[in-house]
């Protein structure tokens, strides 16, 4: 079994060089739950946004974007509000397991940006654009990975935050008047959609970039090294 | 090497146990969408009764806060004005309540007056600042001796709208039967003569043109925007 499994193998010119545990179950699931909620909240944050596309007056009322329909989801403005009041929970859930599992296991030290890292990041962008060498590497994540995905958390816990003020201001009335109001934080809401798509392009850029393994890994745990 | 036939078993078994994932696609389903969204929804107005606290009030602001009169915006879902007869208007009363019947606005008027510059939000997006003055919903329904342990308001409008609100809400100090705007008489587009102000509810709970008001433990139908799959519990 194994000698067939490894003459399969040679007959694609791959070989397995190594392969490593890079992703634990935890930190999938969250991941793919995330990533599909995401997708509606935004779609279904859109349509909700096309009901009022201003930040300014009703009266008179200045649009700021046409986003079309066809690129929203729920169809209406209460359709939109189911979804997005959905798939709320299911974003807030997945994302105090991958934070709660993080802290707990101790995996947050190696995708955390902290201090030292600091120095390491403009290197590697360089090394992106082209216009350095690639710096060596002695951890798991690069500085700059560990910039974006620590970026990503901050930005997913400021979505919830201004959603929950839009959603209770007066409730909540404290947490809208820390973002500067009801009127701030709807802006405040959709100035972070928008560095989450950034992120998420940015992201979606890398994993192309890195291939199929690298792909591979979020899904089963277990990265193979080919040569 | 030998390890190989290994791994890819535990690829397997790792991809499976990704298939919660897969459960989402149930939302692609026509006929669990409707019910899985309700369901969604549901919790949504769960949670927004557990943050709910009587004693906790809106944000009231200064006069130089307020938006305009001209520039507060009138909304409705079919008529500005329905035509409602001032002279002979009156509030029908019934339900869990001791003294049932009707209620001229001049009863509703001899009732202590609370003023208050509040912001009113639409589920659409946009909010005002609005000043509105009236009667506290709770006075009028000590008068006319309702059942506070009942569950809900009821209350229909002369243009067929509908809504309905929660005892609590009811008897919340800001919740006003309101008969003026922006210390003037409401005028027929915003309500006249008397029409619900909740600072702590989304717009389209602000009900206008009110005809009738019941309190009951049964509603037979929600509210017009509620009944077409808005939230129950929108507040604020």
């Amino acid at each position: 079994m194994a000698a067939q499994t490894l003459a399969a193998d040679e007959t694609h010119g791959h070989k397995v060089r190594s392969t490593q545990y890079e992703h634990p179950y935890m930190v999938r699931l969250c991941h793919w739950l995330n990533a599909v909620s995401l997708f509606v909240l935004a779609g279904s944050g859109l349509q909700i946004f096309r009901a009022f596309p201003s930040f300014g007056a009703k009266i008179p009322q200045k649009d700021l974007l046409h986003w079309p329909k066809a690129l929203a989801i729920g169809g209406w403005l209460g359709g939109a509000l189911q979804w997005h009041l959905t798939f709320a929970w299911i974003y807030l859930a997945t994302g105090l397991v991958y934070v709660g599992y993080e802290l707990f296991s101790g995996n947050y030290k190696q995708v955390l940006f902290v201090r030292r890292d600091v120095s390491g990041v403009l290197p590697m962008v360089r090394h992106y654009f082209f216009l350095g060498p690639k710096p060596l590497q002695n951890e798991s994540y690069n500085p700059l990975q560990k910039q974006a995905y620590t970026v990503a958390v901050i930005l997913g816990l400021l979505s919830v935050l201004t959603g929950l003020a839009l959603w209770k201001p007066v409730q909540l009335s404290w947490l809208a008047w820390l973002l500067g109001g009801f009127h701030w934080a709807r802006l405040w809401h959709f100035v972070t959609l928008w560095a989450i798509v950034a992120f998420v392009f940015g992201h979606l850029v890398m994993v192309v970039l890195h291939g199929w393994a690298n792909f591979m890994s979020m899904l089963t745990g277990w990265k193979k090294e080919t040569e | 090497m030998s390890s190989r036939p290994k791994l890819q078993g535990i690829n397997r078994r790792e991809l499976l146990k990704l298939t919660p994932v897969l459960a989402v696609g149930a939302f692609a389903v026509p006929v669990l969408r409707k019910p899985l969204l309700k369901t969604g929804l549901g919790l949504s107005d769960w949670a927004a009764k557990r943050l709910f606290r009587r004693g906790h009030l809106a944000p009231t602001f200064a006069d130089s806060e307020l938006t305009p009169f001209s520039k507060f915006p009138v909304n409705d879902y079919d008529v500005d004005d329905p035509g409602v007869d001032l002279d002979a208007w009156s509030l029908t009363v019934s339900g869990a309540v001791q003294k049932a019947g009707e209620y001229k606005l001049a009863q509703i008027q001899a009732l202590p007056k609370f003023r208050q510059n509040t912001r009113q939000v639409c589920v659409e997006g946009w909010d005002v600042i609005g000043r509105f003055g009236g009667t506290r919903l709770s006075d009028f329904l000590h008068m006319i001796g309702a059942d506070t342990n009942a569950l809900f308001v009821y209350v229909e409008c002369a243009d067929d709208y509908y809504s309905s609100i929660d005892m609590a809400t009811a008897l919340h100090p800001q919740t006003l039967l309101c008969y003026e705007m922006y210390d003037q008489p409401l005028t027929r587009e915003h309500g006249a003569p008397l029409r619900l102000q909740i600072p702590t509810r989304i717009g389209y709970q602000q009900a206008k043109y009110l005809t009738d008001l019941s309190v009951t433990n049964v509603l037979q139908r929600v509210g017009y925007w509620e009944d077409q799959g808005y939230s129950r519990v929108y507040d604020l």
